[in-house]
């Protein structure tokens, strides 16, 4: 396990062998004058599936949203490829990665064929609006998500949990090998929750989908992700496998938890069972 | 290089509540594609087709009646002096104002809403045709009294009110613009600026002579009366330029719809595309306001009509241009031959088309932005 204090500098293991896709060298993050995230260095390798772990207000969905190119850093900078993702073309970057923010918003009446049908916008310009590929990228996106059915239906009419479903079929047809989710099972009750996570691991899994993730429930991060990243007041406090990450110690430093780590009866990761909360 | 033309069903969605999302029609054609709802590309025919019958009828009637045969002949080029000076120099000039004015209005106004994701989010409401009132009643009223007044007057009121149009924009641009554009500031913005201008208006109204305040009340309901070629040349000229810009600019408001966040991960520079949609809006609604004064509704209303007429998420934009033309030249037909008195068609257009949306609200569950 590699843990760090907020003073000493963060380390990063990457958890697969494969080449460094995204990265962040010492980027610091501020709203206004606000600092969120202080000094953070990490690796995002090819073919690797990462949770973003932590509590409220540390910063982990403003990392992904920089990560995503959707914040300018205030110092230090991201790499897409090896390429300074501030310098990249808005296009390029939406033809490598996509993000799905945490509530997305989908006109009223807009159905789920359109709203998939969107995520070809990088591919398209204004005199190829919608080629065959698009439309064989998208039929295909929406059957692999088990939204054909759903297909014409407004997405303001779905279930959470099909919506989600949705915008993950957006994230496909925009058919970028880098996916970064913020929160994608707010608001959804556990079974969908384990549905989406299901379908994120399949991205991962039979799409080779290099995925980021920003997740609350540890139980769930440590059950799917290979690899979790744990944050603290906008700090990179430990990075590595589940098992390395989820110690009663971490818990203990990271979340003011006191807890028992056991083995998922199920799927054999660590599984968080909260004894209190411990005041600092 | 083959064109394939396909059509794929769409079935109506089971649930009650969800409206039938229509056919849509692929259009391919070596390396071009698009595609389109059979609804989207129906309603502009028509539209259209209102828009070309309206405008006929109207040159034909009016105080001096003149048969389809004569109108015909005198379009062609022929016909007697007294007709075609009815028909050419007063009636084609006017008639045309009121297709550009509606196409324009109903443009800025689908621009808009769809931009700020509210449909009440129209020039109207925004502060924009406030400013050209503004503009213009400065010009009616103060034209002789100072200096200021006497540069006003020299100016013009369609000159005044297209300035005062244009710094209404810059001001709503200027004040709602932080590192990009949020459509619920816009409109908040847009609000308080519009009571800033209501209260300059009324102001100055309260301060002019009985005649100027009569003619400048006249002017802020939106007027074709004695609309010329001088009018209808340059709103052509813009309208030349700004209309192929604004439905350049749907493919990325369809994008922008979502959010700053979700539009940017689609590669949508999402700063650079809300300042290029809300400048050619505001253009539009200045060119517009300049030639006819700020005819009411029609680019609050048109965009919701049109919305509820072609089926989807957002205001079309060409469907909205075609729509408002047909309304404003519906409006300016019945006010003068039906009514007995000519009314600034500006009353009308609020008078027909309120009650329109009104009864599309009423029938439709749903409300898109």
């Amino acid at each position: 396990m590699t843990t760090s204090t907020p003073d000493a500098p963060p380390l990063s293991a990457p958890t697969s062998d494969g080449r460094v896709r995204l990265a962040a060298e010492g980027l610091r993050l501020a709203y206004d004058d606000r600092v969120v995230v202080e000094g953070l260095d990490l690796t995002l390798t090819d073919g690797s599936f990462t949770a973003i772990v932590g509590p409220n207000g540390c910063g982990k969905s403003t990392l992904l949203r920089a990560l995503g190119r959707l914040l300018r850093p205030a110092a230090g900078r991201v790499l897409l490829d090896g390429r300074a993702i501030q310098r990249t073309p808005t296009r390029d970057v939406a033809r490598a990665l996509g993000l799905l923010p945490q509530t997305p918003v989908a006109p009223a009446g807009l159905t789920v064929a359109d709203l998939v049908a969107r995520g070809r916008h990088p591919h398209q310009s204004w005199l190829r609006q919608w080629s065959a590929e698009d439309e064989a990228v998208v039929a295909e996106a929406l059957s692999w998500t088990d939204m054909g059915d759903l297909a014409d239906r407004p997405v303001d009419e779905l279930s959470g949990g099909q919506r989600q479903r949705a915008w993950i079929s957006m994230a496909l047809a925009q058919g970028t090998d880098l996916i970064l989710l913020d929160e994608p099972t707010t608001y959804l009750d556990l079974s969908h929750q384990i549905d989406v996570l299901e379908l994120v691991a399949r991205l991962h899994a039979e799409r080779g989908r290099t995925v980021v993730v920003v997740l609350h429930d540890l139980n769930l991060a440590a059950r799917y992700a290979q690899r979790l990243v744990a944050m603290r007041d906008g700090v990179l406090v430990a990075s590595g496998t589940p098992h390395e990450v989820l110690t009663e110690q971490l818990l203990a430093d990271v979340f003011d938890l006191e807890a028992r780590v056991v083995p998922d009866p199920v799927a054999g990761s660590p599984m968080v069972v909260p004894v209190r909360r411990l005041r600092r | 290089m083959t064109a394939t033309v396909s059509t794929v069903r769409q079935t109506t969605p089971p649930e009650p509540g969800g409206r039938p999302a229509g056919r849509a029609v692929t259009l391919r054609l070596g390396p071009v594609s698009a595609r389109f709802r059979w609804r989207a590309v129906v309603v502009p025919v028509v539209a259209s087709a209102v828009v070309v019958v309206l405008g006929a009828l109207s040159l034909g009637r009016g105080d001096y009646p003149i048969g389809v045969g004569d109108v015909l002949r005198t379009l062609a080029g022929a016909g007697e002096q007294g007709q075609r000076f009815i028909v050419l120099d007063l009636r084609a000039p006017r008639i045309l104002v009121g297709v550009l004015v509606g196409a324009a209005l109903g443009l800025a106004g689908a621009l808009f809403q769809t931009f700020a994701r509210n449909p009440l989010a129209s020039p109207d409401v925004l502060g924009i045709t406030q400013g050209a009132s503004v503009g213009a009643v400065a010009a009616i009223t103060l034209s002789g009294g100072s200096s200021a007044g006497e540069l006003l007057g020299g100016l013009g009121v369609p000159l005044a009110a297209l300035a005062g149009a244009l710094g209404a924009g810059a001001l709503l641009f200027t004040l709602a613009w932080r590192s990009g554009l949020d459509g619920f500031r816009l409109v908040l913005v847009g609000i308080a600026l519009w009571s800033a201008g209501q209260a300059l208006t009324d102001w100055l109204l309260t301060g002019a002579q009985i005649h100027d305040a009569s003619a400048a009340y006249v002017w802020i309901t939106g007027s074709l009366n004695a609309r010329s070629w001088d009018q209808a040349e340059p709103l052509l000229l813009s309208l030349a330029v700004l209309v192929p810009l604004a439905l350049a600019a749907g493919r990325v408001l369809g994008v922008l719809q979502f959010g700053d966040d979700t539009a940017r991960g689609l590669g949508v520079r999402v700063a650079r595309a809300q300042g290029a949609v809300v400048v050619v809006a505001v253009l539009l609604v200045a060119t517009a306001v300049a030639a006819a004064g700020p005819i009411a509704f029609v680019a609050l209303i048109v965009p919701q009509v049109a919305v509820r007429l072609t089926g989807g998420s957002r205001p079309p934009l060409l469907a909205s241009a075609l729509c408002g033309a047909a309304l404003v030249t519906g409006a300016d037909l019945l006010t003068r031959t039906v009514l007995p008195e000519a009314l600034p068609v500006g009353i009308l257009t609020a008078a027909v088309g309120a009650p329109y949306l009104l009864w599309l609200l009423v029938r439709g569950r749903r409300t898109p932005a």
